[in-house]
């Protein structure tokens, strides 16, 4: 039971989220930030964690080379924004420059996700899957691994510099501007065909563009997650701030059951009052809770904005508990609800389904819904019409009246089509196009390239005798003469 | 500081406050990290080496113009350089194709139409109006009645050499005589004249019109330059006068303003002013526009 009475020790270690009173003397404007040293820690939640810093960090790295065949003429690459052509390719998804409403849409699904994900259990971006919590877990693990655990680390930045001190250092920030170049590298592969870039990367005969992205990227990667790490979350997100808002009393935070933990007592303490019949708190004041914290902040003062809510402190309280014969879980996905239930000895309650989830998740079907249809429904061709102006309308030497639009048939295929062009359920108009013949029906008919669009000013002719009246409805329709697939667009035909 | 001043320590957070209170809320003392200050200095010195490479202090007589000798108007000539190099191939293409070949080729037609956008609403738009649309006495662009032609070589030639532009000896001359002023008509002829030739597009006389006096005028005086049935005459710029188009409005008011006074617009000639390319796409952009014959 070495390890027991070692743990249950008390750690000599401070917070940065709460200053006592003995710090208060000579506060200057500016202060260095406290080094935080993390403890290395085992349990569910970290297990939680290595999973998705795998698998968010497999996919980030991996998927540029993901191939997925779109035909001949078409970029071979599943995942790729191709600046040149101005298009955006996800999988079986090919986004032009016109639906880059699929953009909003898609940044205002995440923020709605985000936010349900807050309601139901608090800060789980911040704590399991944001870039920064992912890159600078990755990066206490190489120092971990290289300099040894919390203690060994606080002794040796304050011992004096030795050979060995010199190398592990040397070799630490190697590897971390290793990681750092590769999470470069990986951006931008996915912005150009990606084994031809690494190739182009390594010859040297890549863009200049690439390389500086490269140094960018490796030079926010080394400073984030080995330098600024929680210094980034505490100053310069700006979700804390808003997550703080947002959140409700019911929502599952990572807090210290204080009802179960107070009053603190050691552990040798509370055997002695336990023997006469007291009931001292669970909680021994060990401090393990605090030196697990990557944001070096205390759980048992309640929520704060420095807590990444990431659960190591469960994992770290868990484990005393269970060597100290205690039930785990002092520290817990809990709510303060429950908390002033328990001291009124009720039953816990959990309710996941409220108005808020309720609106959330509705909120997010409405979204998710809309632009799913969108993305069912839209073909490969496309039409858009625009008013002339000025004039709205021009009075010819006859007394007819014409109007001028300029119209784009998109035609997303990778071959050349033709495209007939009509007015739609619109009398007797006359309909011309400039620069281009009109087919045996009188329509005019357009070739259009391979994934290109086409800009086409058009002339709509009523007699005078058709008495148009001042607005009404024309609509145009582009029809595919291969296949007969049809696209339309709406505007109006203006008369005096 | 003084030690009086740190006892003031917030209860709840205990931090100590900065004294300021406002309402009940007290501000707490809480240090920037000093990377945050850093920064700051960082950026002051980033600042520091814009002065040295960049133009920055103004002088009596001038300025510092920085190790890079920057300057906003080269780089605009810069940028111009360039994008007339990334134009000099369709430019090229349309210098040596006719306007016909233009108009026919897609290509050649959507580079044009847009050249010819831009030139116009430089050049043309104040006058001509954004859209082409004109106004009283200047013709609107999209109607299919043309003064001097609307074939796309006339609209070509009338570009290039204006109409009643002195200084071009090619210019469009002719225009018409003020018959008032110079008393070749009398007011009465004047007024059965302008009945006459509002009929001629199928507006109503007005009440006790002479017809038939007017149309004998015409005859005499008119026709010549307008023709017998009013359709005008391009090569000396006679207005169509059957049509639903008007230059000047169909009011007798207006008819009889222009036989007073004669005369006609004036429009500059852009040959020398305008390269010929740019005035080819000039001619297939407003050709184009809806009205060209």
């Amino acid at each position: 039971m070495k390890g027991a009475a070692a743990s249950t020790q008390r750690c000599d270690v401070s917070t940065v989220n709460l200053q006592t009173h003995e710090d208060v003397p000579d506060l200057p404007l500016y202060a260095a930030a406290p080094k935080v040293y993390p403890q290395s820690v085992h349990g569910t939640y970290r297990r939680i964690k290595w999973i998705l810093l795998a698998v968010t960090l497999g996919i980030y790295y991996l998927l540029p080379f993901v191939r997925w065949n779109r035909g001949p003429n078409e970029p071979s690459q599943a995942v790729l924004v191709d600046f040149t052509h101005r298009k955006f390719y996800f999988f079986f998804i090919e986004i032009w420059p016109q639906e880059v409403y699929f953009l909003t849409g898609l940044l205002i699904l995440a923020a709605l996700i985000l936010f349900l994900m807050n309601a139901l259990a608090g800060r789980v971006w911040c704590g399991y899957l944001c870039p920064q919590t992912i890159w600078t877990d990755l990066f206490l693990a190489t120092e971990r691994w290289i300099e040894g655990d919390r203690r060994e680390r606080i002794l040796k930045d304050a011992g004096p510099w030795t050979m060995t001190r010199l190398k592990e250092k040397s070799l630490k920030h190697f590897i971390w501007l290793m990681i750092a170049w590769w999470t470069g590298g990986a951006w931008v592969n996915y912005f150009a065909d990606a084994p031809t870039l690494v190739h182009d990367l390594a010859t040297f005969q890549a863009p200049i563009v690439a390389y500086a992205w490269i140094g960018i990227l490796t030079f926010t990667t080394y400073v984030l997650a080995g330098f600024m790490r929680e210094q980034v979350c505490l100053y310069m997100c700006p979700w804390p701030r808003i997550q703080a808002a947002l959140t409700d009393e019911n929502a599952l935070n990572v807090m210290y059951r204080h009802d179960r933990g107070e009053p603190r007592t050691s552990f040798k303490k509370s055997a002695v009052l336990r023997a006469k019949g007291e009931h001292p708190g669970d909680c021994i004041d060990c401090g393990q809770c605090i030196a697990v914290c990557p944001t070096g902040v205390d759980i048992r003062n309640g929520a704060n904005l420095g807590c990444i809510q990431c659960g190591l402190c469960i994992d770290a309280c868990d484990n005393v508990m269970g060597r100290i014969g205690r039930s785990p879980r002092l520290i817990a996905y809990d709510t303060d609800i429950n908390v002033g239930r328990r001291l009124a000895g009720k039953a816990n309650v959990f309710k996941p389904i409220r108005s808020r989830t309720i609106l959330y998740t509705v909120m997010i079907a409405i979204v998710g819904s809309v632009m799913l249809s969108t993305l069912v429904e839209r073909t490969n061709m496309s039409v858009s019409a625009m008013h002339d102006r000025n004039p709205m309308f021009v009075e010819t030497a006859d007394g007819s009246i014409r109007n001028a639009l300029t119209i784009h048939i998109v035609n997303r295929d990778s071959n050349s089509r033709q495209f007939k062009i009509e007015t739609e359920r619109f009398g007797a108009a006359h309909l011309e196009a400039v620069g281009v013949p009109n087919g045996s029906d009188g329509w005019p008919i357009v070739d259009v390239g391979p994934d290109q669009i086409r800009e086409l000013r058009v002339l709509v002719t009523v007699p005078a005798a058709a008495h148009p009246p001042p607005k009404q409805a024309l609509i145009f329709k582009i029809i595919d003469v291969a296949s007969g697939e049809a696209a339309e667009a709406t505007d109006n035909f203006v008369a005096p | 500081m003084t030690t009086e001043k740190h006892e003031e320590i917030d209860v709840v957070t205990g931090t100590a406050t900065t004294g300021h209170e406002w309402d009940g809320l007290t501000e707490l003392n809480t240090p920037l990290p000093r990377w945050w200050l850093n920064t700051f200095y960082a950026c002051i010195i980033w600042a520091v080496g814009y002065w040295i490479v960049y133009p920055a202090w103004p002088l009596l007589t001038g300025y510092t113009h920085g190790l890079l000798h920057w300057h906003s108007r080269a780089a605009v000539t810069d940028d111009l350089k360039q994008l007339n190099a990334m134009r000099a191939d369709m430019n090229e293409k349309i210098a040596a194709a006719s306007l016909i070949e233009i108009e026919m080729t897609p290509e050649l037609l959507s580079f044009a139409r847009a050249e010819g956008s831009a030139a116009f609403a430089i050049n043309c738009a104040p006058c001509h109006g954004a859209g082409g649309q004109g106004s009283k006495g200047y013709p609107n662009l999209n109607a299919d009645r043309w003064i001097w032609g609307g074939t796309v070589d006339a609209i070509q030639t009338t570009i290039m050499h204006g109409a009643r532009w002195d200084a071009d000896s090619e210019t469009h001359t002719s225009s018409m005589p003020a018959f008032g002023r110079d008393s070749i008509m009398n007011d009465p002829d004047m007024s059965d004249v302008a009945d006459y030739v509002r009929t001629l597009s199928g507006n109503k006389p007005e009440e006790g019109a002479d017809l038939a006096a007017g149309k004998s005028i015409f005859m005499q005086n008119c026709a010549p330059c307008h023709g017998e049935d009013g359709k005008g005459n391009l090569e000396v710029g006679a207005p169509n006068l059957t049509t639903k188009v008007w230059l000047y409005g169909p009011s007798k008011a207006a008819i009889m303003e222009r036989l007073q006074n004669g005369g006609g617009g004036v429009m500059p000639a852009w040959a020398g002013r305008l390269d010929p390319t740019t005035i080819k796409t000039l001619a297939v952009y407003v050709h184009t526009l809806g009205g060209g014959k």
